[in-house]
């Protein structure tokens, strides 16, 4: 007897995000980066096209990551302390498409930088590296006010993806992203409501849906994955049925979280790598776009899986 | 899936004869649909009636028990694809192969399988199974066997080339009730037989869903009740295709011959992609997982993420709201106010743990919310607090006066002191400026 498979028939489609510009689009990238497309849940190739893969992005501070345990820092072959190295590592030595620019050195803890060295900052380590970039904050409001939007105007035409948007504080940065040309960060605190709300409130300012990823607020394996985890398959669920204000896709910022846990500041290093790995893994079952993290052997060990899964 | 009345009563011979008791067919079908009473009541129902009423009232997913005792492993039963719907109720089995050859290895890695024992936010996290993997003929495995028996309590799958093999193993094994895996092409009805008389489950292996549904089939017929599928080594996409499609047609369109736990193996020399293969399967709907590695790293990870894909999404883990001493604590030692979330109250006390200075750490009953979520659903407020404070008359266990507040709730200070008459500091955001807090306190 021919077993009937059981196919789902979903009427709606995962938003396709293009992050940075080549100099044909205005920009000075070397290629794009798309993510999203997708017309069925995650890596049900059978029963809908996903064509573009999820992908990694190396997060890349703009100061020394004093905080960083040694056992992350140690994983680079160079040095963190110099921001640029850092970067040019990440995609030269690593092979990376995009990195993720957080912006920590604004934060009054962190050195307290200035837009303008920000902005000068920015305009460097784009001639000095060719990926299309993710920038976000530094997690402090009023700075990230001040500072991101003069960011924005640094990389003006180079299409990057900036965060993050919140609800009670978008509409600086969702105006700096409309006037230079790039797509934003939704961040929501693990609630599905709250994702739709800022993703309409954000299309309401005339940022159409296109340009939006959702950051739905993860936890690591072991602290509160699972919130995360169930949220984005809901999401999901809801944009393949047709809900439009919920069809971005998604970035999930792994390796902030997975190296906060406890289990990756002990003796064995293999533990925080596969924390860190496992999270990744997990949140790309249930939908995650873009993964942000830290550790080389960590994001070169989640790229083999992205690839194996993708392979004909 | 659960037939109406009306359904029911399509399949019984529509006499009205009252044999049952019941006024009319229709009356009868209706208490059937209920489980108000048992068909066995009609007399005239038609055998093949009588198995469509009959399958329609068991669980899409037979339940399946390996092993005895308190290391039995029962997987099965799920009823949902998503967990957000109700729940995922039988946590996976996690296994690891052994192969017969292994010689003295072999008990090497038993300690060490043992020894993969942890716990966390309250919950003990333990694996499940051992695989003995006959490689040599049958008196290596039984002798391999033997060493398994003696030195681990974990539920057994044995997984055998042929039949002399499996019933030496069963002669000395049966106590146990392992999983039977039959590899390679073997006379499958023979092993029914055997799995039958034993009253064992039985793996049913087939590479495509076709096969192993005209398998399963078989082995229903062969009287095989307890059955696990497994659709062998493949890629991890085309493995989430198989495992998707056997738990959807299990619970959506009622497929009976498929309507059991599936087995993963995710074995690879490399431990990460090993993890990542097994942790897909955990998400996606596996019975049992069954890998090579038997490090602590691998194991806490897996079984970390089991606890996680397997919590109730409508209920968070709690902990009892109280006053918890931690160390050899005095009328001097400081006090910390929590919720009573399982992830938070564990994560503060890990810190205050680490921290080495004994403190009490005070538990609010906020329904299982963390702390933001509490404070702005109004459940970890200054009323609560003062509430509970008084309630665990804490005044009375120490000295002094000053309460530690979670950072993020700094904004309740003044109201808090003026309610409960304590002293109120503003502790660190995140637990893990516990231990630094803690030591300039003092």
């Amino acid at each position: 007897m021919v077993t009937p498979l059981m196919l789902e028939k979903w009427s709606g489609k995962i938003a396709v995000l293009t992050i940075g510009a080549t100099r044909e689009d205005g920009g000075s990238r070397a290629h794009v980066i798309k993510i999203g497309g997708q017309q069925s849940l995650p890596f049900l190739f059978q029963e809908g096209p996903s064509p573009h893969r999820p992908v990694i992005a190396f997060e890349v501070w703009d100061v020394y990551p004093q905080d960083w345990q040694e056992s992350l820092q140690r994983a680079y072959v160079y040095s963190l302390k110099d921001p640029i190295v850092w970067a040019k590592t990440c995609v030269e030595d690593y092979n990376e498409q995009i990195l993720c620019l957080r912006l920590q050195g604004i934060h009054p803890d962190y050195g307290n930088k200035s837009a303008d060295t920000e902005a000068e900052f920015i305009k460097e380590l784009l001639k000095k590296v060719d990926v299309p970039l993710i920038i976000i904050g530094s997690g402090d409001d009023v700075k990230d006010n001040a500072v991101l939007p003069i960011c924005c105007e640094a990389a003006r035409g180079e299409r990057c993806l900036i965060g993050s948007a919140v609800q009670d504080n978008y509409k600086t940065l969702v105006a700096s992203v409309l006037a230079d040309g790039h797509n934003i960060i939704a961040e929501s605190p693990i609630d599905i409501n709250i994702a739709k709300q800022l993703n309409i409130l954000i299309s309401d300012m005339g940022l159409s849906l296109e340009r939006i990823a959702i950051n739905p607020t993860i936890g690591a394996l072991g602290y509160g994955l699972e919130y995360a985890y169930s949220i984005m398959e809901r999401c999901r669920l809801a944009a393949l049925s047709g809900d439009k204000t919920l069809a971005s896709p998604f970035i999930c910022f792994v390796g902030q979280e997975a190296w906060r846990a406890k289990e990756s500041k002990v003796n064995d290093d293999r533990q925080g790598i596969v924390w860190e790995v496992i999270t990744a893994t997990a949140l790309l079952q249930a939908g995650a776009d873009i993964l942000v993290m830290r550790h080389p052997e960590a994001i070169s060990k989640v790229n083999s899986y992205i690839a194996n899964l993708f392979r004909e | 899936m659960a037939l109406s009345g009306l359904d029911i009563y399509k399949l019984l011979p529509k006499t009205n004869c009252r044999a049952c008791g019941f006024p009319t067919c229709l009356a009868f079908a209706m208490q059937l649909a209920k489980k108000a009473v048992n068909l066995d009541k009609c007399p005239y129902v038609s055998a093949e009636a009588k198995r469509a009423i009959e399958a329609s009232s068991q669980p899409p997913i037979k339940i399946v028990t390996i092993g005895t005792g308190e290391n039995k492993l029962e997987i099965g039963n799920e009823t949902v694809l998503f967990r957000h719907e109700e729940k995922f109720f039988n946590p996976c089995g996690i296994g690891f192969i052994i192969d017969d050859n292994e010689g003295v290895n072999i008990r090497r890695k038993l300690e060490k399988i043992n020894r993969l024992k942890f716990e966390r936010v309250g919950q003990k996290l333990e694996v499940n199974l051992i695989c003995l993997r006959q490689q040599g003929n049958p008196r290596q495995f039984t002798e391999a066997l033997n060493l398994v028996l003696k030195d681990t309590p974990l539920a057994l799958v044995l997984m055998v080339k042929d039949i002399q093999t499996l019933q030496d193993a069963l002669q000395i094994s049966k106590e146990r009730r392992p999983l039977i895996y039959p590899v390679a092409n073997q006379d499958y009805l023979s092993i029914a037989k055997i799995a039958k008389y034993f009253k064992f489950p039985l793996v049913a292996y087939a590479y495509n869903l076709d096969e192993l549904s005209n398998l399963v089939q078989e082995l229903d017929r062969a009287g095989v009740a307890d059955i696990v599928l497994d659709t062998g080594r493949k890629s991890v996409a085309d493995k989430i295709w198989d495992l998707t499609q056997i738990r959807r047609l299990a619970l959506k369109k009622n497929y009976r011959s498929l309507g059991y736990p599936v087995l993963a193996v995710a074995e690879n020399d490399d431990p990460y992609t090993e993890a990542q293969e097994a942790a897909t399967y955990i998400t996606k709907y596996a019975g049992i997982v069954l890998l090579k590695g038997i490090d602590s790293w691998e194991a806490l990870s897996l079984l970390t993420l089991r606890q996680n894909i397997y919590s109730d999404p409508q209920k968070p883990l709690q902990v009892e709201p109280k006053v918890y001493p931690i160390g050899q604590v005095t009328s001097d030692s400081p006090v910390l106010v929590t919720t009573n979330f399982s992830l938070t109250y564990y994560t503060v006390l890990g810190e205050v743990e680490a921290s080495k200075v004994p403190s009490y750490i005070v538990s609010v009953d906020t329904e299982g919310m963390s702390v933001l979520t509490a404070w702005a659903a109004e459940k970890f407020t200054p009323e609560s607090i003062s509430n509970c404070l008084n309630k665990f008359k804490i005044s009375e266990m120490v000295s002094h006066n000053t309460l530690i507040i979670p950072g993020y709730v700094a904004v309740m200070s003044g109201e808090l002191e003026e309610q409960s008459g304590w002293k109120v500091a503003v502790g660190p955001k995140e637990a893990a400026g516990i231990p630094s807090f803690l030591k300039n306190l003092q």
